[in-house]
């Protein structure tokens, strides 16, 4: 055989009938990061998750920056949802420090990462779409998507990376006239996406090649841990903003969205129905939102931590997000471990391409509302 | 150092574990077809086989050892223990504060949920386990190399825990060990929704380290938390804690020769 050639490189005969492919690192179409798929003719036998490809050390990196210094670099594994991402750090530091935040700065927050949430699952949604050859649904969210960077660019200043959650509240309070806007805005957005569903979710081609494929039962779905939409597009009712309310999550009236199938058509459905649930949310946080108020409590330079430990979770676009910070009474977190979605649904994904067909691929690895790059950290 | 075994750690396990890695029932990738019990039927690493299964009924009514580290929560006061405490659901919120003369003014109470389900494993397990801290909706647990997996076992089994969220490798070289730590959650206990059971071990840790072929080995959870396969993986390649029983027990990216 090829023994020359590193491994990743070399198509290698396995057997008579087994062939093992490389799918990636650079493959758009599997992100950045490899498959390593052994095939027989068409079908799948076995597929080897390499992650790793965009480690980027941010947990290492987040050890020697303050708790300040780190809000810009953790909000880098995925950057379409940096609020959601930050989320969890800023509860966890928040708690360490012993700060309460004031209530306009929690629905400011809670308007932020529902925004990004949906910022996020759009840039998903055109990927998604892409790759099954459906190219309008690439072009209807990547351009609909633009409606609420906007907003997010309004209210933070920045298009994508907006590190606005800090410790003890938001950056910069709204500006003026956001409430009118946003709320323009989402209701024009919320009205778009339901027309995906003529398009897209309707669609006989979509469906005839998402629909039964991939499936992962409920039970499979608890066992192998996963998270988020992935965990309820098999029937499992778990959303940690119901289940574990954090900021005023507790004071609003939304439903979860549950799906039984657990195919990937349901995966892939899941998402689009909470960013319609975003909306609802976004629209009643509005309206709640005091009107006037301190968004952010001072705190002192270089703050410390108490010594100790935290565990924070969030529900992001991928599913939980966990911010598990060690203090050893420094300026800075002595461990900060970040346990994100898309890595605990990579554990589903050897699982569930065994035995589907090589097309399949792409619809069952984008429906798992991976990323890469934040499963890598 | 880290390249030292760079050749042949790559690809295959490391050389020296073939006890440990007996049979794994399917190597790599996870199984499609056994879709019925999240359970194997592999035994347990060797470690931890003196006390398997026995309740340990006699102490019952010992409190929680306090750990030796400084957590500030921990407020394991002469409160005796409600320890069949039935999970009432929630509603724990640390209550007010309590008006103690003594030296601690300001600690909240234990919030009872959590201590009951702290109570319950220092009831199974007394000196074993040390509660590190019990605060609202999480309790901290930590337990020797030896008695984790037993513990773990008993999480699931007992307390009705069903996932690891993550798995936490911390280096401390100045006691020379690295502490890795599971959040275990549950999806299917909804008493439990909000809980997270942080279950800590210690691995010793080398000071010129030949990652899975040192001291630093732990046994696995994979038996009991399928869930933690690839976090096992992750800790592995970032800190070199070797699991001992992890049927899939590479480094978590390939690495090109």
């Amino acid at each position: 055989m090829t023994a020359e050639l590193p491994p990743g490189l070399a198509l290698q005969k396995v057997d008579e009938r087994i062939m093992t492919l490389n799918v990636g690192p650079q493959h758009p179409g599997s992100g950045h990061m490899r498959l390593i798929v052994q095939i027989d003719g068409d079908y799948i036998v076995a597929c080897d998750p390499d992650p790793g490809y965009v480690h980027r050390g941010e947990e290492k990196m987040a050890e020697y920056r303050n708790y300040i210094l780190n809000i810009p670099h953790l909000e880098r594994p995925v950057i379409h949802d940096s609020c959601n991402v930050l989320y969890p750090y800023v509860l966890g530091v928040e708690e360490l420090l012993g700060i309460e935040v004031t209530e306009r700065a929690k629905y400011v927050r809670v308007i932020a990462s529902e925004l990004n949430r949906c910022i996020y699952t759009m840039y998903w949604l055109a990927i998604y779409g892409i790759f099954l050859g459906h190219s309008t649904m690439f072009m209807w969210p990547a351009g609909d998507r633009e409606l609420l960077i906007d907003l997010m660019e309004k209210m933070t200043g920045a298009r994508v990376t907006h590190a606005h959650f800090v410790p003890g509240g938001v950056r910069n309070d709204l500006p003026a006239n956001f409430e009118d806007v946003c709320l323009r805005q989402v209701n024009y957005f919320e009205k778009r996406i339901r027309e995906y569903a003529d398009i897209f979710y309707d669609n006989p081609i979509l469906i005839s090649r998402t629909r039964d494929t991939g499936v992962l039962s409920r039970q499979d779905a608890i066992r192998l841990g996963t998270t988020g939409s992935v965990l309820r597009a098999s029937g499992v009712d778990y959303d940690l903003r119901k289940k574990e309310p954090y900021d005023v999550y507790d004071e609003l009236d939304f439903h979860t969205n549950v799906l039984k199938e657990g195919d990937s058509y349901a995966r892939s459905k899941i998402p689009w129905l909470d960013m319609l649930e975003s909306c609802n949310i976004i629209r009643q946080a509005l309206q709640k939102m005091p009107k006037s108020g301190s968004v952010r409590v001072k705190l002192k330079p270089n703050p410390k931590g108490k010594i100790g430990s935290v565990y924070k979770r969030v529900e992001s676009g991928r599913g939980s997000l966990g911010c598990y910070i060690v203090s050893d009474g420094k300026p800075e977190p002595y461990r900060l471990k970040m346990s994100v979605g898309s890595f605990r649904n990579l554990i589903a994904l050897p699982y569930l391409l065994k035995g589907e067909k090589l097309g399949n691929m792409p619809s069952v690895y984008w429906s798992l509302n991976y990323w890469p790059v934040e499963a890598d950290r | 150092m880290m390249s030292a075994d760079k050749d042949k750690a790559a690809e295959e396990k490391p050389a020296a574990e073939k006890p440990a890695t007996k049979e794994a029932e399917t190597a790599p990738p996870a199984p499609k077809n056994t879709k019925s019990e999240p359970k194997e039927t592999e035994t347990a690493p060797p470690a931890p086989k003196d006390t398997k299964s026995e309740p340990k009924e006699t102490e019952t009514a010992k409190p929680a050892p306090k750990d030796t580290k400084s957590e500030p929560k921990e407020t394991e006061t002469a409160k005796p223990a409600p320890k069949d405490a039935k999970p009432e659901p929630k509603e724990t919120k640390p209550v007010a504060k309590e008006t103690k003369p003594a030296a601690k003014t300001d600690e909240p109470e234990l919030p009872a949920f959590e201590k009951g389900i702290s109570d319950k494993l220092v009831e199974k397990f007394g000196d074993k386990v040390a509660v590190k801290f019990v605060k609202k909706d999480r309790v901290g647990i930590a337990a020797s190399r030896d008695n984790v997996h037993d513990v773990a076992e008993f999480v699931r089994d007992g307390l009705g825990y069903d996932h690891v969220e993550s798995v936490s490798g911390v280096d401390y070289p100045q006691d020379k060990e690295i502490e890795v730590v599971y959040h275990i959650g549950s999806y299917t206990d909804p008493s439990l929704a909000r809980q997270i059971l942080v279950l800590s071990t210690r691995a010793q840790r080398e000071e010129s380290p030949i990652p899975g072929n040192d001291a630093t080995k732990l046994p696995s959870l994979r038996d009991v938390f399928y869930s933690v396969e690839f976090h096992e993986r992750e800790v592995f390649e970032m800190l070199g804690v070797y699991f001992e029983g992890h049927p899939d027990n590479r480094r978590l990216q390939r690495t090109l020769r």
